[in-house]
Order: C-alpha cells, then structure tokens, then sequence
C-alpha cells in the first residue's frame, strides 16, 4: 500500500561538509539536483561552477543492507566566472540547472548551464589502457623512430576505472538575459534555454546557431510587467513546452502553430479575487518552477506558498493547490525585508505522479500523496538523520500552544532553505540539497 | 468569494475535501478562518507600508524585474574607461591603490581594481564521499 509509504523514508547517506556562513564555503552552495533517465546517476551542480555526479551501487546478495547506495563517481569543473567587460556584467559561475539526455550508448551526455552558457558534457569510463607503443615508452617519452628496429602491436591492459568528463559543445552568445532553464525535448535531438524574457531552441549538434521561439521583451522597457521564469518541453509531445511568469501564469505553446510562439495556445492562470489582493499578491504568485508530470497529462507549478497542479486540458485554475507553508503569510514583511520571499523553490514528481515534493526553511521539505490526500514535512539535517530510523514527521506552530516537538514559526531558520529536491524516477529514493550539504533518503520499505 | 479560495483548496468543489492529515482541516469553521487569512497578509502589507512609506504605489512589481534583469551588473564603464585612457595618452592612470579616500566618480575603475574572481580550484566538499 500506498499510505505508509510517505513516512517511511530512512537510511540516509549525507556527502558535503560541515558547511558555515564563510565566504569560503560558498561555493560549496549546491543549487541543482537532478537523477539522469535510470535514476542510476545522480548530478549536483555548485556555485562554485562545479558538478558531482553520484552512481547507484548495484543492489549485491551479500550486502543486503547496502540498498543501492549512492557514491561519488565523477566531479569536474563545468562553468568559470567571467566577466563581461562590453556590458559590465559579471556572469557567475553558479550552475543553474542540470539536465541529462536520455542515454543511447556506454557514455553519459549532460547539459549543464550558468547564466549565460549551456554545455554539453561527456562522462565516459575508461578501464582498459593501450601498452606497447612504438613511437613512444611506456612513461610517454618519445622514442627516437630511427632506433626502433621492430613493430609490436599495443595490447589493450585493464587499469583502474577512470571516469572522465569532456566538455562536448559549448552553447554560448545567445543569452541576453539570466538563463533559469534549459528542456531537453522528447525528440533527443533538440533543446530549449530560457532566460527572464526569451526562450531559444537549440539543436544539440549545433553551436553556432538557435532560434528564439519566445520573445516577451517590450519595445520599451519601462513597460515590462513581467518575466519568464522557467520554461520545460512536455515529455511526450516534441512540439509542446510550457513557460511560467513572475505574475503567476504558465503558457503552453505549441511550435507546430508558429515559428515565434508569442502567442500562446493555452493560458493558465488562476482567478484572483481583487479584494484579497496586496502588495505581496504578485511576488507570492510568482512561479519559480514548473514541471510536467512523467504522464504528460499534468504539470505542477510551485509559487512562494503552494505547489499547484494542473490538468492540461483546463486553464481556468489548477486541479489541486497544496500549501507548503502556510504559516508564512503573517511573517511575509519580514520575509520581503529579508528578501526570502524571492527564493525559488522547485518541486518534483514522484516516478508513478502519485506524489509530489518540495523544500521549505529549516531544512524542511513537504511530501504531498496525492491519492491519499496525507501530507509529511520532515527535516534534513545531521541530528535529526540516524541511519537506520525513519525521519520523523515535523510540526510547525503557528498558534500560541506549543506542544512538545513542534517548532514554532518564529524559531524557523530561514537560512536553512531546501530550494532544490530530487525523486528518482522509478523508485523511493529522494535527493534533497540543504544548502551545501546532499542527502539522499531511500524508502525503508521495499 | 470562493470558499476554498484563501486556503488555495476547493471543499465544495472536485472531491478535494480534507481528511485527517490533510494540511487544510477548517471545513467546519470555514467562513471565519476565510476571513482570518485575508488579515495576515493586509496586517503584513501595513506593517512594511508603515516601515517604508515610500515604497511605490505599484505593488511589487516592477522594481523587482529590473532589479533582476541587473543582475550582476558592476560599475565598470569600459567607455569611460577607454576615454580617460585617450586623454590621458602620456600619464598613469590614476589607479585605486592604497587611496581608499577617492571620492566615487572621481576615479575611473580600470579592470585591475575589480576584485578578482578567482574560480573553484577546490574540489567540491561532496567529492569527498559519504559522511558518516
């Protein structure tokens, strides 16, 4: 059954380090997660421009207990800050988004991106090393050609595995603005990179050149009411994508209708009723993430207090709105003065779409079963993390009795935001970034 | 208004009622709970309002796109840059040094005076393998 399963998440395995408010830790700042296709990799992008990438182990007889844990397999330098001296413009490093491309042979390709510059990296294995060169000695020396009497044929030796990363294709120059995502498209051949006001169209062979196929961009800019704020391509239909704006909608384009999909062919949004309105309205409506379910049926998209989801075939509200932290809305002047209530929190699709997640402060983050309606918060933390104990489900106070266990709203620490989470597509493992630490919780039942 | 509006959840509506557990139980005392959430966010808006009286008469909005889209921007001028560099064909540029009293404006940043980015020669903490 379903029902247990929310509360039953254990046996954590935690990489990072101790972590602190130093500037030398920054970069340790993971600030994307992401499995590839089989859930048997798993990536982590940094500030500091750098990605790890962890492997499954396989499930082994003779270590029951070992239940496909997670271990570094490769790490690399993806992105390098610059600076931009035409515009002024400092481009950080910080890897925004990560996304793998469906696997056709022994190699890895993923497609990481800064703000400016998308590349496609190679991970391959290499376990096997050539000996027995003529032109040069086993420590790489050249040898002199006139003193080789006699030809040998290299033999191929095992060695240790040695996993390596090679930057593939660089996609640069086509970025105005801040890129916050990029889609790889059904058709594995293209994808999409969008930023605060375009969304281009790349094919994955091809650096030289993209399509813009979304321009919201006013003629003056002192007109501009709104952003792009995250843009995915539907699973199944290579001609589909959605993008979500900073007041709340989501736009589904189909590129078959137009090369410039300025004109949406559903429009999303939720009624508003103005008397509630305030002037945190609009920054609490903005979308800071939307992701199609694995069916293709629904989409979710998560602003500042709510995950909603949405059926596709109906744009006038959303089918069911989950409330993360609802708590928030009597702290949200601090939280403007603090500038929390401009954090991007992502969510995530369990494997089947009967579940759904996302982060909040203080290391929490929300579980949300859709069949059953229930509904878990739990932390991820080192004290709270003992190997082999279920994670606790934790309480949140917003009135004046306190009972034992529960936290009360204002000893949240808002420094602690679980903003990126991931759920492994087929089975009950989770990846849960807690500012520069990753935890990944695998499901104790079967 | 919508009932289940506030709460973002639709009791009367497509058989989302809440059950036990459920992160929106106030079906029963729907109405005043209804009203209560409308408080938390006006009392919030008059206490920033009353912190900040100039803040714009547009609601968050704008301000914050812009801000945004500069991201990332310094105050280094590569035209201002090359121009005093013209002018000044035959002396030093001023440069930043150890005179931290130089009025802002006065002086023309040269590349060296930004702080240097130095990139993550490090290897990431979560290369280090699993703790514990």
């Amino acid at each position: 059954g379903r029902v247990k399963e929310m509360n039953t998440y254990a046996w954590p395995t935690v990489f990072g380090g101790a972590g602190g408010e130093s500037e030398r830790t920054r970069a340790d700042i993971i600030s994307t997660v992401e499995f590839n296709y089989s859930g048997d990799l798993l990536a982590t992008g940094d500030k500091g421009g750098r990605v790890v990438i962890f492997q499954r182990e396989q499930e082994n007889k003779s270590r029951p207990h070992s239940r496909g844990e997670y271990n570094v397999y490769s790490t690399f330098q993806s992105h390098e800050p610059e600076f931009d001296y035409l515009k002024s413009l400092e481009i950080e490093e910080k890897i925004n988004k990560i996304r793998w491309l469906p696997q056709q042979n022994a190699a890895h390709f993923l497609l990481s991106t800064n703000d400016k510059t998308i590349k496609l990296w190679k991970i391959s294995e290499r376990d096997k090393r050539a000996e027995g060169y003529n032109l040069k000695d086993e420590d790489g020396r050249l040898r002199d050609p006139f003193r080789i009497t006699a030809l040998r044929v290299p033999i191929l030796k095992p060695m240790d595995l040695m996993v390596e990363a090679s930057p593939r294709r660089i996609f640069a120059n086509a970025h105005t603005y801040h890129i916050n995502s990029i889609s790889v498209n059904s058709d594995h051949e293209t994808y999409l990179s969008a930023d605060d006001l375009r969304i281009n169209l790349w094919h994955l062979e091809i650096t030289d050149r993209s399509f813009n196929i979304v321009d919201i961009k006013p003629a003056n800019m002192e007109e501009l009411t709104e952003v792009i704020t995250a843009a995915e391509f539907h699973p199944h239909q290579c001609n589909v994508f959605v993008y979500s704006s900073s007041k709340g909608t989501i736009r589904l384009c189909d590129m078959r209708s137009s090369a410039l999909c300025d004109r949406h062919s559903k429009f999303f949004e939720e009624p508003e009723d103005p008397s509630s309105r305030s002037f945190f309205s609009e920054i609490i409506s903005s979308i800071s993430d939307v992701k199609f379910s694995h069916s293709g049926r629904y989409m979710m998209t998560r602003d500042y207090l709510s995950v909603k989801v949405w059926d596709l075939n109906m744009e006038s509200r959303p089918v069911e709105t989950h409330q993360v932290h609802e708590y928030l809305r009597s702290k949200l002047c601090s939280l403007y003065e603090n500038d929390c209530i401009f954090d991007k929190f992502e969510c995530c699709w369990n494997g089947s779409d009967s579940a759904i997640m996302t982060g909040s402060y203080n290391n929490f983050f929300r579980m949300f079963d859709r069949d059953t309606r229930r509904d878990v918060t739990l932390e991820a933390s080192r004290e709270s993390s003992k190997p082999r104990a279920s994670l606790k489900p934790r309480k949140v106070c917003t009135g004046g009795k306190r009972k034992k266990d529960e936290i009360s709203v204002d000893s949240l620490d808002f420094n602690k935001k679980i903003l990126h989470t991931a759920w492994h597509p087929a089975d009950n493992v989770i990846a849960v970034a807690a500012t520069n630490n990753l935890y990944i919780f695998q499901d104790k039942i079967n | 208004m919508d009932a289940g509006r506030v709460f973002g959840k639709k009791v009367n509506g497509r058989g989302l009622a809440g059950g036990p557990g459920c992160d929106v139980c106030y079906g029963l005392v729907e109405d005043t709970q209804e009203k209560e959430g409308l408080l938390p966010e006006r009392a919030e808006e008059a206490k920033l309002k009353a912190k900040y009286p100039s803040l714009g008469q547009k609601p968050g909005g704008s301000d914050f796109l812009m801000k945004r889209l500069q991201k990332g921007q310094k105050y280094f001028d590569s035209g201002d840059y090359n121009m005093a560099k013209a002018k000044m064909k035959n002396k030093q540029l001023p440069s930043a040094g150890p005179d931290k009293n130089l009025v802002t404006g006065d002086h023309i940043p040269t590349p060296q005076d930004l702080p240097q980015r130095k990139s993550s020669l490090v290897t990431s903490k979560l290369a280090g393998g699993q703790v514990e």
